[in-house]
């Protein structure tokens, strides 16, 4: 009949695995989680970014408007500045274009010269008309556009910012 | 068929060997007092393995340096848990390294042929501390600004060359980003290194001689 005694050094021998074993695990499973942590959270967060009563942007001439947006990555915190116009073609709510301000070329903001009756860009003088179209100059592409929209309950246009 | 693995890599890097002298050395009938140097490795394994994880998002600049720690305890998963363990574990070793001093002093096991362990164990102490001095400058709050100011003045007060010592410690004269930056460097870097090298010697003096009996009262 084998020895079924445990005898000291084999008590001790398994005491230390085991305890050596639930310290790896207890520190080793969050230390994973401690590392990849920045890749759980879930980034491109989308807000409605309020832009005025739409009953006080006119017809006709196109509305500039300018927000800001705060970036958190850790601990530290990038803020960025945008714009845009909204172009209203008629008292109807939906009949409206909203446009971003930066130059499709290099990325200069582009403003709205009645005179000329076009957006002009002050880095190379390339023109868009009220729609975005290129007029002149070097940009590649029409104005970008805002195309999700949605008006609130209180009259606020609004329009959905992606984080990029 | 481990039994064949293990049987193979034993021939070639002698793991039994190892097993039996640095595991299974005859130690004299002791007491829990002679594990405190075996707790002293541990708890600086578990500093190096915390400290190591604490730089994926510490940053050592003043102007982040107290924000990262916040994202660390606030925002990581389990930060508060990585540097929980070496914030007490910084604590913890400094008792238990000086307690091992202690008892190695009181059963008067520094004597001939160990000498040199002693000394060399002396010198992990002082880097222990010199770690504990150097990691409470890290946070960059209120407290650790004032400690560090308190700290390096003291060791400006040595007579004739305090003031050169201030400023080396501090990078200028003032605490500055250079002093974060110098202190952080000594602590991840030199004193971890010198600490490692040092206790690398101690084992394998430890192992060379054998740990110490007690003296008896006829001795």
């Amino acid at each position: 009949m084998p020895d079924s005694h445990l005898s000291r050094r084999d008590f001790i021998k398994a005491t230390t695995f085991f305890v050596g074993g639930a310290i790896t695990f207890v520190l080793g499973l969050p230390a994973i989680a401690y590392l990849i942590d920045p890749a759980l959270h879930s980034t491109g967060k989308e807000t409605w970014v309020p832009i005025g009563k739409l009953d006080q942007i006119p017809v006709g001439v196109p509305f500039p408007f300018s927000f800001t947006q705060v970036q958190v990555n850790g601990w530290e915190r990038t803020s960025t500045s945008h714009g845009g116009f909204v172009v209203r073609k008629s008292d109807n709510p939906k009949d409206l274009i909203i446009l971003n301000s930066r130059c499709t070329h290099l990325g200069c903001t582009v403003n709205w010269k009645s005179e000329a009756n076009a957006f002009v860009c002050p880095c190379h003088d390339a023109k868009f008309d009220a729609n975005g179209k290129v007029l002149a100059g070097p940009p590649p592409r029409p104005l970008d556009r805002y195309t999700n929209t949605r008006v609130a309950d209180d009259g606020t246009l609004e329009i959905l910012f992606a984080e990029s | 068929m481990w039994k064949k693995i293990f049987d193979w890599l034993d021939e070639r890097l002698g793991l039994n060997d190892l097993y039996k002298n640095l595991l299974d050395r005859p130690e004299p009938k002791g007491m829990w007092w002679n594990t405190l140097g075996s707790a002293s490795l541990f708890l600086f394994i578990l500093q190096g393995v915390t400290g190591i994880f604490l730089t994926v998002y510490y940053t050592p600049s003043p102007d982040h340096a107290y924000d990262s720690i916040n994202y660390i305890m606030q925002g990581v998963a389990f930060g508060w848990l990585i540097r929980g363990i070496h914030h007490w574990g910084a604590t913890l070793m400094v008792i238990v390294v000086f307690i091992h001093m202690l008892r190695v002093f009181v059963t008067a096991s520094f004597k001939y042929p160990r000498e040199m362990t002693w000394l060399i164990g002396v010198g992990l102490f002082l880097l222990t501390l010199g770690m504990g001095f150097t990691g409470y400058l890290l946070p960059y709050d209120q407290k650790s600004f004032w400690a560090t100011t308190v700290g390096t003045q003291i060791a400006g007060s040595v007579p004739f060359i305090g003031g050169f010592i201030l400023k080396v410690l501090r990078g200028g004269s003032d605490i500055s980003a250079l002093t974060l930056q110098r202190f952080f460097a000594a602590h991840i870097w030199m004193l971890p290194a010198a600490l490692a090298g040092l206790i690398g010697v101690h084992l394998y003096l430890i192992i060379k001689h054998g740990e110490s009996h007690y003296p008896s009262k006829d001795e």
